[in-house]
């Protein structure tokens, strides 16, 4: 397959934006999904409740939605004695997404979910390039099975294993989009600022059509990282909470009402993506809020760091980590240490 | 670096600048150095304890800080917290045989279903890092993993983990059954996990939220020390 004859590089060559999905873990507990059990077993389990789940955000608008596989690698379900099911888990959860998508009426795509291992890499930590590629790759196999689109590794936050998945994916040839989730003091987990995985993303031998951010913090961290890709050839996906977790009555839900994830859309839209869905806590209501608005407002031109926090509220941190004050700046500033001899 | 700076020979230090430079050895995740130091410290009439106290939870409280703020990140406090390890290796026993102070024991997991453990590992680390005596369950912990260990290990504290929108609601199921069980107050119960916040924490009989391992170690000690002076004044 050629780099451009899929479904989402012909969409996006078409429109200006698309719309993306919003959550499933949330949507899948409201579906009776207990606290503890492995969503990836109901694509065998309860394909009718994962058809619902997709036409969701179908139905509400969203040009690609993403499958029912995000923690359908071996190393995660392993801890559900599933990790021989890999490619049965991960082909399912594609052929009901493509069941409906093909039921839509226009294009819609689907997007292939793989989420991270959950093991920290070498050299930090445990998990090997090879058994990490090996992973990804076997996951990609069974969503390339079931009819994905494009493959589509979300929440990931370190750079190795963003590596090992395009990796993986590069032997099943499937075209890809990759987002991190920028969680700590506007960087990921793992230390990696906005603008180290745009450029991340060029240097990769088999590059993703497009890139970008994904759950973190709230609505306005996102779009903080957002504007932190500057400018870059690639397509950019902004996939934002909706508003922060609440417990209640034995259910999580997140407090971002939909006017405020339509306001988020048009923000994320002028602030250069092109790819703007939800993630967690966002429901087809969100969606449908954020495609009106999309479809009615009119582009304003980049907005200020001001102009999103009044309209979505504060920043989670000062900075966005862009300003030397990372762990490499400490290093050099203190000097005088010996180098590991290791 | 230059070779200059290789060429620090810590046993040529006197005590106070080998713990600057145990301070930095920790920092950078410099296992092998900060054995040789303990040990250093240790031949020259150290008290175990001491050892513990002023080099390594001093070093990791500039590593916790530094992470609490943003300038350090997962990966440099591993690596941090592993150089400490090596340390706390050589302590541990000397530390029973000399019947140091009991900072408070912890048991920590991540909670059914959850298999991420990366900043469960951080906090547990960081806590034995502080002086507190880690049990760790690792992932997936149903209530009656929890239960289990906290009949065999009597801790002050139970740590629950999630990372997942999926698996956090089971920390309430723990903590509902504790409650049933009329021992909620017999610990002190810290959650954390990227999802949650401090009003979660609340909403589920928590008693504090924990952002950070960093956090956690602050929350821990305070919930200690409030132990204490409560057993003091009983």
């Amino acid at each position: 397959m050629s780099s451009t004859d899929n479904a989402l590089t012909k969409l996006l060559a078409s429109r200006d934006w698309l719309l993306a999905d919003g959550a499933t873990g949330t949507e899948l507990f409201n579906m009776g999904l207990q606290s503890g059990d492995a969503p990836e077993l109901w694509n065998a389990d309860h394909p009718d409740r994962i058809k619902a789940l997709y036409e969701g955000p179908v139905k509400a608008g969203s040009d690609i939605f993403l499958t029912n596989s995000f923690g359908g690698n071996a190393s995660r379900l392993k801890l559900h004695d599933a990790q021989s099911r890999v490619f049965e888990l991960n082909k399912r959860a594609a052929e009901i997404g493509r069941e409906v998508a093909d039921a839509a009426g226009r294009t819609v795509v689907v997007a292939g979910s793989m989420g991270p291992t959950g093991d920290i890499m070498e050299p930090v930590g445990t998990l090997s390039h090879a058994a990490a590629v090996e992973m990804f790759h076997e996951q990609a196999e069974g969503l390339k099975a079931g009819g994905a689109d494009v493959l589509w590794v979300e929440t990931i936050s370190a750079p190795e294993e963003m590596k090992a998945a395009a990796e993986g994916i590069a032997l099943t040839g499937m075209p890809w989009c990759g987002t991190m989730s920028f969680d700590t003091a506007g960087r990921t987990m793992m230390g990696v600022t906005a603008p180290a995985l745009a450029a991340q993303m060029d240097r990769l031998k088999h590059p993703p059509i497009a890139f970008g951010a994904n759950c973190g913090v709230g609505a306005s961290d996102l779009l903080r990282t957002v504007l932190g890709f500057g400018e870059t050839p690639k397509h950019v996906i902004a996939k934002g909470n909706a508003g922060i977790p609440k417990y209640h009555d034995g259910h999580i839900h997140y407090d971002g009402t939909p006017e405020l994830m339509a306001d988020y859309a048009v923000l994320a839209r002028d602030a250069g993506a092109t790819i703007i869905g939800g993630c967690c806590g966002t429901t087809p209501e969100h969606l449908r809020h954020m495609r009106e608005a999309l479809e009615t407002r009119t582009a304003n031109g980049k907005p200020s760091l001001d102009q999103i926090t009044q309209a979505l509220g504060g920043f989670s941190s000062e900075s966005d980590g862009t300003d030397g004050k990372g762990p490499g700046a400490r290093k050099a500033r203190a000097g005088g240490r010996r180098r590991a001899t290791a | 670096m230059s070779d200059l700076e290789d060429d620090i020979i810590l046993s040529e230090l006197n005590d106070e600048d080998l713990v600057a430079q145990m301070f930095d050895d920790l920092y950078d995740g410099l296992k092998e150095e900060i054995e040789e130091g303990v040990n250093i410290l240790l031949e020259r009439g150290w008290e175990p304890y001491r050892v513990l106290t002023e080099a390594l939870v001093g070093g990791m409280t500039i590593v916790g800080n530094d992470f609490r703020d943003g300038i350090l990140f997962v990966p440099e406090v591993l690596l941090a917290a592993n150089a400490m390890k090596g340390g706390m290796a050589i302590l541990k026993p000397l530390l029973a045989e000399t019947g140091a102070p009991r900072v408070g024991k912890m048991v920590i997991g991540t909670v059914k279903g959850d298999i991420h453990d990366i900043g469960k590992n951080l906090v547990g680390m960081m806590m034995e890092g502080a002086g507190f005596e880690i049990v760790d369950l690792g992932i997936n912990n149903s209530v009656e993993d929890y239960f289990a260990a906290l009949d065999e290990e009597e801790p002050d504290i139970l740590g629950m983990s999630a990372l997942l929108t999926t698996t956090m609601p089971y920390m309430k199921v723990v903590i509902d059954q504790l409650v049933a069980k009329g021992r909620r107050d017999d610990y002190t119960v810290l959650v954390g996990g990227a999802p949650l916040n401090e009003e979660f924490g609340k909403a589920i009989g928590a008693d504090a939220y924990c952002r950070d391992a960093a956090v956690a170690v602050e929350t821990a000690k305070e919930f200690m020390a409030r132990k204490h002076n409560q057993l003091a004044a009983g």
